[in-house]
Order: structure tokens, then C-alpha cells, then sequence
């Protein structure tokens, strides 16, 4: 195997799981030791570098770094990355001086942002400070996205939505509400602007199209539709029989919203079963909680209509098999009538471009979508580009911030004239953590506890106004518990080899076996010749150059490392060192480190 | 020293052995020694052969002299018996103990100012008597507690770190022990776990005195150019003279060696001691002959390494004494002494 280049930024950020798995690449340790610190306006600005809402993503997020992260390896639950990030954002203080500002001279160029999602939103933040003027075009009469009209305000209270909004759009951003682009061809044949992002999401809700459909509309209602008018006041009631249609996170703010409007037999029906769920444990958890029932293995059939009023739906009762391709297929063994009032389809969502003429140089591939460089994010038409949901399909708030995020270096650099494909680097820091022969700039004792539990308002509280949030967030006590957990996975294990005197201190001491000297071999063979095999593939092997005194490597297996730095306190050279790395994402307008920087020294401070 | 405990976190993965332990639950508590000494290692090496022999804690007895050798019985075993003894003594506690309770597993952990200086007298005679225990020499050249002096196992010409070179002449206590007599005697280097854990589980099997001096550089004081027990100059003059491989009883022997270059050796318990021979003339069975062999490799300046001498059939201190299989602490106190009639009966044979 060839020595492991860590001088290669993503090297070290592999390590650092969550942060590898966050689409935005947040610096999650760094921002829960700021909350240690109870620098809890640091840790809310650092957050909002990377992923532009705190406060609301601290509520709202999927969460893709929870699922990776490193705690998950040595017990079973991960560190509570997300609502940490939401104590930053509740316990901060002023930062009005802290934000970015709109650059005092222009630049001359104007871009118009097309919908008010978190997409687009994005492009501004980056773009506005730089001295772009913004026009955003949203065709409702407030902006948000999906993020006001479909996430209930008892997840995400509209307060904190507006707050982190009005951060950018504060900056001058022209906004024309009530303003839907029907043509993307008589916008662009203005020629208003230098650039255009599509930031419009996947506005269409799926249709169940059986019998009964068009007979019960005025009680059959599409999910995202429905989370809309009542956002907006258009509907502040529903039936006592409600059934929700599909078991994805749509489901679940859709049956949680029919418990606050008056719905008393509140059911979720699912085709398939609990592995094959689509919503997140803990919006299913959450809905449970609230008393609302989950069917599993109930197929729609047709809604039954009696007198032009809907009595209910008929399922069919089906089990599911793999088949020989590895396809589940199911089988009917009967068939169920259930009673509702009201029934709420959340079976997905569509994207859908008719306002987007075919002629004017965007290709379309694929499920009539627009063809977008996964890159770059331009359509085939220079100067036009797509982002969030409306690029690739439904995803999350933070898959949209990011596309905002790289969108907005594809316009900086089309509006400068360098071509879109010139990405600006990542870079790195990386500094000794020493401060003394056993105490380092971090807590790097392990504490054993374990995950804290959420607290929620009285369910039957919570349950009377659609208003009021349902978590409470966690209090100074609990964060203090919490943060603790978080094992510093930034604070990299740093191996110099021509310091190495193998004397095997590290491997000894290593709570983890995650270390061996051992002569050199390829990686497979290397993963099997461990302390312990190195079974997961997804996590790095790093390998030293040969050591001076037999010629032998240090090896390391990235995956258990609990980065308690007991290797470099009990190593007589300093061979390793524990350096906190600190990942330099590439955002609009900041291109200036070079590449593979390590901008601050590598020996002890 | 590090000041936070060995975190609780394990590898998923590691072996159970037939107790339902991991190599972790042999381990004592944070070592306090400097960072980088070999000691540690030694300590490393001593809990991976409990694991494998499948040890039970509370059959174990560490015992221990003065020294930061002595000190590491506290870093391995912890629900082990333990006895830290004053500097030098060790030998006579183990035999004590062995004599008292004859079915304990025991390891004397000592350096080699513990046992060449003051202990010289003890370490000699539980040679002699044959204590049936795991005697483990940390032989780092130096007195490492005090700060550094020379002991008596420092070669000619080594210098002290403030560059001075020693004049008077070394106790080899591998020499020693072949000389008294000593059943089983083995040198390893603390650098070298894949030799020292296979001498180690031989040791922990042999009937008799296991005596294995261990080079094991001390990183604060003797770890410099002018040493000869640091960990380079080990390393570059290493001269390992046998290959041992440790086979438990019940177990299949798998290994294939060359015709006539390996020697088995069956321990009282039943396992096998392979001894596999890198060098053609030598006979580990032959005191005098490794005795010659040794001579000739120190005098090139070079450090022989391996179970160097091993002899299975000798009987140890019970075997002399012809003492009872119970072990005396099991026996009743009425049994065990015979009242001041039986005495008088007993001392009428010296009438
Ligand atoms: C019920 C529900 C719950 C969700 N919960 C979460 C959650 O908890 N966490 C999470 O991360 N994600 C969640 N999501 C997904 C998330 O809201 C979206 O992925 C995200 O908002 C997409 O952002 P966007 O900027 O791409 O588009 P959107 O948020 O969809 O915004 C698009 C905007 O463009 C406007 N628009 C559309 N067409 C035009 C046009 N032609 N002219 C002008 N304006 C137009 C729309 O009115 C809208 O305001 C949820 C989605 C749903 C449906
Ligand atoms: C009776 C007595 N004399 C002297 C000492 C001082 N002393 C403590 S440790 C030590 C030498 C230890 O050397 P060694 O056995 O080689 O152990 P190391 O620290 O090198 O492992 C001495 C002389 C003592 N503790 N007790
Ligand atoms: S332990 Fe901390 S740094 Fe490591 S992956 Fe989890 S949250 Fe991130
Ligand atoms: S920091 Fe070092 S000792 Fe601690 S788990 Fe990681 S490799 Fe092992
Ligand atoms: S503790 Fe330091 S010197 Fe010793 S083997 Fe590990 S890296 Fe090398
Ligand atoms: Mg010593």
C-alpha cells in the first residue's frame, strides 16, 4: 500500500463522519465544542457558514450525518448532531454585526432566482455580499418554499422560519411576491439579467388514480396541497375518520396535522411494512406518540362513495415476498373496508416544468426533466441553472442550501468569465491540539453516556394548536450532557514516521485495537492483518511510510478510532500528534487558499 | 502517565475467549510508567498471553519488588491477587505463597536493579528451589525509579545519558540462571510481541522456575546513541537463536516445520512447546552447550534471543519438599498442625 497522502484535505474529512455526510459539510465537531464553550453565538455562525439556517435545519433537518456518525460504531445511538445545532440557534445572542452584508459597490450584474426556497435563497445569501443584485420571482405571497407552506408550524414555528429568511433577504434582495414565471422564454428574452436559477422545488403531488377518485375529491385531498391551505388559513378543519395515504415524512406531518385540526381515528396506511418505511424513525416515533395508528400491508383498492359523500376507502390485504430477481411482489389474501371523512394522498411529489418552454437551448432527458451537470448545476442553456428540489427530484433542505451554495460559484464564475467547471479548492487547516504533556485543546476523556432524550409539550396541549411546538429543545442541563458525546472526530490522528521508535506504547494503549506496526502489503491484504481486521470499507486505512528502525508501516484503521488521543499522549516521540482539522469548503467569491493548503503549522503550538 | 482512564469503548469485534473474556478484560488500570517505556509493552504482552491461555483472574497471584518494572502488576489483571513487595524480595514472598497455596499461577514481575543489586541473593535461590512461577526480568540496563543510575546489567562502554561510560562489568542474568541451574530461560525484547508471547504462555506452562529476561528500553534515561539497551541498538543487534511456537493442549498442531530443525517439547499440562531452530547445532536441551553457543554470540556483541534452555522433567520446590497435592491454604488447621503432642513426636526424631 502507498503511504496515506494526508496533506489531501479529504482525507482527514472522511474521518470526520458527520461532516462527510452533511451535503453542506458542516463542521458539526467544532460547532458542539463552541457549544461546550457556551459560545453559543460562535457555534450558531460557524453553522450558518455552511448550511444557512440553524435555527430551522436545528428543527427540520434529515439528518444524513446522524445515521454515519461515529458514536453509532461503539454504542448504538448517534450523538444528537441536530438538536445541538437548534440549542446554537436558540440560545445565541445578538448577531446582527456578524452577518454578511451586501457589498457597498455593486458589480452590475443581476440574477434572477426563480421561487423563494431554500435553494434559492442560498444563491442569495452567497451572491448579495459579493455585489450581485438579486430579483427573486416567487409565485406565492411569502417566500420559504416548501419549508413554510409543508413543514407544520408545530415542527418549525414560523418565527424562527421568518427570522432566518429575513437574514438574507434583509441583505436587498428585490422580491416580487405573487409573481409565478409562466414562461421562462419571455423572461430570459428580456434580458434583464446575466444568470437565471431554477429554484421552483417539485411542486406536484402525486394522484391516486382509482375508483372513486373523481366522485370524492371535495374529501380526497393531495398532501402537499392540503399542508399549504392550511398553512395559509384555507382549511382549519377535518373529518373524525381520517386516513393519510403513504408512509413517508409527508405522511407524518399530514396525520400530525389532522390531530391539531380536530381529527380523532387518525390512520396511517402503509402498503408494505416497518422496514420499508420511507418517513425518518423520529417523525414516526414523534406521530406514534401523538396516538396516530400505522397500518402496515394495506394496498388501495378504491374510495367508496355513498349519496356523492366519501364513507371510506377498501384495501386490499397483501403480503410481500422477494422474488427470484430480488423484487418485492405481493400477494393478496383479502380485503378490508375502512370508514373515513376525509383521506390525505402523500404517496410523493413531481416535478413539473410546463413553464419551461422546449426551444430555447435546456434539454430535457430522462422523466421530463431538465438535464442539469451534477457539478456545476447549468442546464445545457449558459446562464441557466437549477438547484434543490426542482434539479434532481424531492430531497431536503440541505441538499437545496448546498445546491444553492455551488450554484452560486457556478454564477460567480459565469458572471466573471471563468468557466463554470473551474471549482475553487477545498483546503485545510490542521493545528497540534498540545497544550501540556497530557492536556490538549479538547475533551478528549470518552463519556459513556447516552443519547438524551428529547422532552415534548403536554401532548394534549401540543395537540389543541396546530402552533405550538411540539419539541421543546434541550435545555442548558441536557446540552451539557450531550456535547459531551460528540468524540471529536475532527481532532485527527497525525503521524509523522521518522519520529516513530516502535515501541508499540500507541498500539498498547489504543482502547480501540485500531493500530498495528506491520510489514507493508496491499490494502486487502493489509485490512486482514490487523490487531483487528479492518472489515469496513467505507472507512480508510491509513498507511505511514516505512519506519526507520525495521522498515515496517504504522497502520491505522480509521473506522473505531474514538480520537482519545491516548496514542500521542503515550507516544515518548510526539510521532502522533492529535490536530484538529478544520475542512475550508469552497464558497463564492472565497477561491483564494491554494490547493491542499495547510495554512497553519503542523508542530505543537 | 495520562490522566483520563482507558476509555470504555471496545472493538466490536474482538475475540471471546472460553471464559467470555476479551483481551481488554485482563488489562489493570492506566499505566503510570513514562510514555514510550517498554515496560508497558512487557505488560502488553503479559495480557495477551492470559487471554490466550484462557487465565482466570482470581487464579492468578502478581507479585513484585520495587522499581517501575515492579510497578506494572497494578496495570494488568486487576481482579487478580497482588503483592508488592519491599525492593529485592520478591522471590521470597513467591516462594512463601507458592509453599502456602500451591495451585495459584505465578508471575514475579522484577528489574534488573530489583533483581542483580539488591535481590541478587533472593532471585538465586528461588532459582535453586525451582518456585514453580513466571519470573519476568525487565532489563533496562538502568535503575529507571531512581532516575537513571547504572545497574548491574549495563554493559562496558554504555553511557549514562550525560554521555559517562560504564566500567564494571555486567551480571548476565540469563547466564545466571543456566549457571544455578534454572529450568526454563528464555530472553525476548519488549519490542517484539510475535517472540514474546509464545515465551511468555511456555513460561505460565512450565513446571518449575520461568525465568525470561526481557530487554525493555527504558525511554527516559537509556534510550539514547550511547546505550545498549535502547530500543534501536536492540533491534539492530538482535540474534534470535530459537523460534517458539505455543500449542495448547487440545490443540491440532498445524504448523509444518523442515525435518530436525524442531524440537517439541510437552509441558506438564499437556500443551506443546515447539521450539523451532535458526541456528542448525544448536540443542536447547543442553545446558552446557547453550551455555558455549551464548558465550560466543556475546562476545560478537550481539543479543541472543528465544526460549534458550528448557527442561521439562525437573521437580520443582513441592517436588523437593515432597509436600502434600492439596494446597496447604485448603487444608484444616487441625490437619495442618499436628498439636503440640504430634510436635513432640515429630522433633523425637532429632532426640
Ligand atoms: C410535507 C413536507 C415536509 C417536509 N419536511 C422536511 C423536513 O422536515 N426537513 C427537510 O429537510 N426537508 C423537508 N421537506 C423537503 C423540503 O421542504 C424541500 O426539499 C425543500 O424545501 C426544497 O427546496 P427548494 O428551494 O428546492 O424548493 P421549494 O422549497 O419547493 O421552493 C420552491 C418555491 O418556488 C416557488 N415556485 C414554484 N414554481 C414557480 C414559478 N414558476 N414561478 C415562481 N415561483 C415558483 C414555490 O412557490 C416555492 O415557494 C419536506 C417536504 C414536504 C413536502
Ligand atoms: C531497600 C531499598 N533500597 C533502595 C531503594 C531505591 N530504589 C528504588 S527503585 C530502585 C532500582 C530499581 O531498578 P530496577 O529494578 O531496574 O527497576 P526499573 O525502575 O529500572 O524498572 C532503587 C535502588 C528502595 N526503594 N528500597
Ligand atoms: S462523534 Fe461527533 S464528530 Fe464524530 S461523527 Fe458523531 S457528531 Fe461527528
Ligand atoms: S485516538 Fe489513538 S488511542 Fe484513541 S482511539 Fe484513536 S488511535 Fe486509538
Ligand atoms: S508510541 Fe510513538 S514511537 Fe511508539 S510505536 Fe507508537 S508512534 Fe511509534
Ligand atoms: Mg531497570
Amino acid at each position: 500500500m502507498h503511504p496515506t497522502d494526508t496533506r489531501d484535505p479529504q482525507y482527514y474529512h472522511r474521518v470526520v463522519d458527520c461532516q462527510w455526510a452533511c451535503p453542506a459539510h458542516t463542521n458539526v465537531p467544532e460547532y458542539i465544542r463552541l457549544i461546550a464553550d457556551g459560545k453559543y453565538t460562535e457555534s450558531y455562525m460557524l453553522n450558518r457558514e455552511s448550511n444557512v439556517f440553524p435555527g430551522i435545519l436545528g428543527r427540520t433537518c434529515d439528518r444524513p450525518c446522524e445515521p454515519a456518525c461515529r458514536r453509532t460504531r461503539v454504542e448504538d445511538e448517534p450523538v444528537a448532531i441536530c438538536r445541538l445545532k437548534r440549542v446554537a440557534a436558540d440560545l445565541r445572542g445578538e448577531i446582527d454585526h456578524l452577518l454578511p452584508k451586501a457589498a457597498v459597490e455593486k458589480n452590475g450584474k443581476r440574477i434572477a432566482l426563480i421561487g423563494a426556497g431554500p435553494a434559492s435563497l442560498t444563491v442569495a445569501n452567497d451572491l448579495i455580499p459579493l455585489g450581485y443584485h438579486c430579483t427573486i420571482f416567487e409565485a406565492l405571497p411569502k417566500p420559504g418554499g416548501l419549508m413554510r407552506t409543508n413543514i407544520p408550524s408545530f415542527r418549525l414555528p414560523v418565527e424562527v422560519l421568518e427570522e432566518e429568511m429575513d437574514m438574507i433577504l434583509n441583505m436587498g434582495a428585490e422580491v416580487h411576491y405573487n409573481h409565478r414565471i409562466d414562461s421562462l422564454k419571455e423572461l430570459l428574452d428580456e434580458g434583464d439579467f446575466d444568470a437565471y436559477f431554477v429554484g421552483t422545488g417539485a411542486p406536484k403531488g402525486k394522484e391516486l388514480n382509482i375508483p372513486g377518485r373523481t366522485e370524492g375529491d371535495a374529501n380526497i385531498h393531495i398532501g402537499i396541497e392540503w399542508l399549504e391551505s392550511i398553512h395559509f388559513g384555507h382549511i382549519d378543519s377535518v373529518g373524525e375518520h381520517v386516513l393519510v395515504i403513504g408512509v413517508g415524512n409527508t405522511a407524518m406531518d399530514c396525520c400530525r396535522s389532522s390531530k391539531r385540526l380536530g381529527g380523532k381515528d387518525i390512520k396511517v396506511m402503509a402498503r408494505k411494512s416497518r422496514p420499508y418505511f420511507k418517513a425518518s424513525p423520529w417523525e414516526l416515533e414523534d406521530a406514534e406518540d401523538e396516538e396516530v395508528e400505522i397500518l402496515v400491508d394495506h394496498s388501495p383498492q378504491c374510495f367508496v362513495i355513498e349519496d356523492g359523500q366519501l364513507k371510506g376507502m377498501i384495501f386490499d390485504l397483501v403480503e410481500w415476498e422477494e422474488n427470484d430477481k430480488g423484487r418485492l411482489v405481493s400477494t393478496k389474501h383479502g380485503e378490508t373496508f375502512i370508514q373515513a371523512d376525509d383521506v390525505v394522498l402523500a404517496i410523493g411529489q413531481d416535478n413539473a416544468f410546463p413553464w419551461i418552454e422546449r426551444d430555447i437551448g435546456i434539454e430535457f432527458g430522462e422523466w421530463d426533466m431538465p438535464v442539469v451537470d451534477r457539478a456545476t448545476f447549468m442546464t445545457t442553456r449558459e446562464g441557466v441553472f437549477v438547484g434543490g428540489d426542482a434539479a434532481w427530484g424531492p430531497e431536503n433542505i440541505i441538499w437545496a442550501v448546498e445546491h444553492g451554495h455551488q450554484a452560486a460559484i457556478s454564477i460567480h464564475n459565469y458572471c466573471q468569465g471563468v468557466p463554470v467547471t473551474d471549482r475553487p479548492p477545498y483546503g485545510m487547516n490542521l493545528v497540534s491540539t498540545k497544550m501540556g504533556i497530557h492536556e490538549w485543546r479538547y475533551s478528549n476523556d470518552y463519556d459513556p453516556v447516552l443519547r438524551t432524550e428529547m422532552r415534548y409539550a403536554d401532548l394534549e396541549k401540543r395537540l389543541s394548536d396546530m402552533k405550538i411546538e411540539a419539541e421543546l429543545g434541550f435545555d442548558v442541563k441536557e446540552t451539557v450532557r450531550e456535547v459531551e458525546r460528540c468524540l471529536n472526530c475532527d481532532i485527527q490522528t497525525d503521524f509523522t514516521t521518522n519520529l516513530c521508535i516502535e515501541c508499540d506504547a500507541c498500539i498498547d494503549v489504543c482502547p480501540v485495537t485500531c493500530l498495528t506496526i506491520t510489514h507493508n502489503g496491499d490494502e486487502d491484504d493489509l485490512r486482514q492483518r490487523l490487531m483487528a481486521p479492518a472489515e469496513n470499507i467505507d472507512q480508510a486505512i491509513f498507511a505511514s511510510e516505512s519506519l526507520p528502525q525495521t522498515g515496517r508501516i504504522m497502520v491505522k484503521d480509521e473506522d473505531l478510532c474514538v480520537h482519545c488521543g491516548l496514542c500521542a499522549e503515550r507516544c515518548p516521540t510526539a510521532a502522533w500528534d492529535m490536530m484538529q482539522f478544520d475542512l475550508l469548503n469552497p464558497y463564492a467569491g472565497h477561491q483564494s487558499w491554494p490547493e491542499k493548503a495547510i495554512t497553519a503549522s503542523t508542530t505543537s503550538v | 502517565m495520562s490522566y483520563i482512564k482507558k476509555p470504555a469503548a471496545r472493538h466490536p469485534k474482538l475475540r471471546v475467549n472460553s471464559l467470555g473474556l476479551t483481551v481488554r478484560d485482563y488489562e489493570g488500570s492506566m499505566s503510570t510508567l513514562c510514555a514510550g517505556c517498554g515496560h508497558d509493552s512487557v505488560t502488553a504482552a503479559l495480557v495477551q498471553a492470559f487471554f490466550e491461555l484462557e487465565v482466570e483472574p482470581h487464579r492468578l497471584a502478581k507479585l513484585s519488588g520495587i522499581g517501575c518494572s515492579s510497578k506494572t502488576p497494578a496495570y494488568f489483571v486487576s481482579e487478580a491477587h497482588g503483592f508488592n513487595s519491599v525492593h529485592g524480595r520478591m522471590p521470597s514472598v513467591a516462594a512463601g505463597a507458592n509453599a502456602a497455596h500451591r495451585d495459584l499461577l505465578y508471575v514475579g514481575i522484577s528489574g534488573d536493579g530489583d533483581s542483580l543489586s539488591i535481590g541478587l541473593g533472593q532471585f538465586c535461590h528461588a532459582i535453586r528451589r525451582n518456585v514453580n512461577m513466571l519470573y519476568l526480568l525487565e532489563n533496562n540496563g538502568v535503575y529507571g525509579l531512581t532516575k537513571g543510575q547504572f545497574s548491574a546489567s549495563a554493559d562496558i562502554g554504555s553511557t549514562s545519558k550525560g554521555g559517562v561510560a560504564n566500567q564494571q562489568g555486567p551480571i548476565d542474568p540469563v547466564n545466571t540462571a543456566l549457571s544455578l541451574g534454572a529450568t526454563f530461560v528464555a530472553r525476548s525484547f519488549s519490542g517484539d510481541k510475535n517472540q514474546l508471547v509464545p515465551i511468555l504462555k511456555a513460561g505460565l506452562s512450565h513446571n518449575g522456575f520461568a525465568f525470561v529476561d526481557v530487554i525493555s528500553p527504558c525511554v527516559t534515561f537509556n534510550d539514547h546513541q550511547g546505550s545498549t539497551k535502547s530500543y534501536a541498538h536492540t533491534r539492530s543487534h538482535m540474534h534470535e537463536v530459537i523460534e517458539t511456537d505455543f500449542v495448547p493442549l487440545k490443540t491440532e498442531i498445524t504448523t509444518e516445520y523442515s525435518e530436525g530443525s524442531v524440537q517439541g517439547i510437552t509441558m506438564h499440562d499437556g500443551s506443546v512447546v515447539k521450539l523451532h531452530k535458526v541456528a542448525d547445532e544448536y540443542d536447547p536441551t543442553e545446558r552446557r552447550a547453550v551455555l558455549d553457543y551464548l558465550a560466543d554470540v556475546g562476545s560478537r556483541g550481539e543479543i541472543a534471543t528465544g526460549l534458550l534452555y528448557l527442561e521439562e522433567s525437573g521437580a520443582d520446590m513441592h517436588g523437593f519438599e515432597n509436600t502434600v497435592d492439596r494446597p496447604l491454604v485448603e487444608i484444616p488447621f487441625a490437619d495442618l498442625c499436628p498439636g503440640s503432642k504430634g510436635l513432640e513426636e515429630v522433633q523425637k526424631e532429632w532426640w
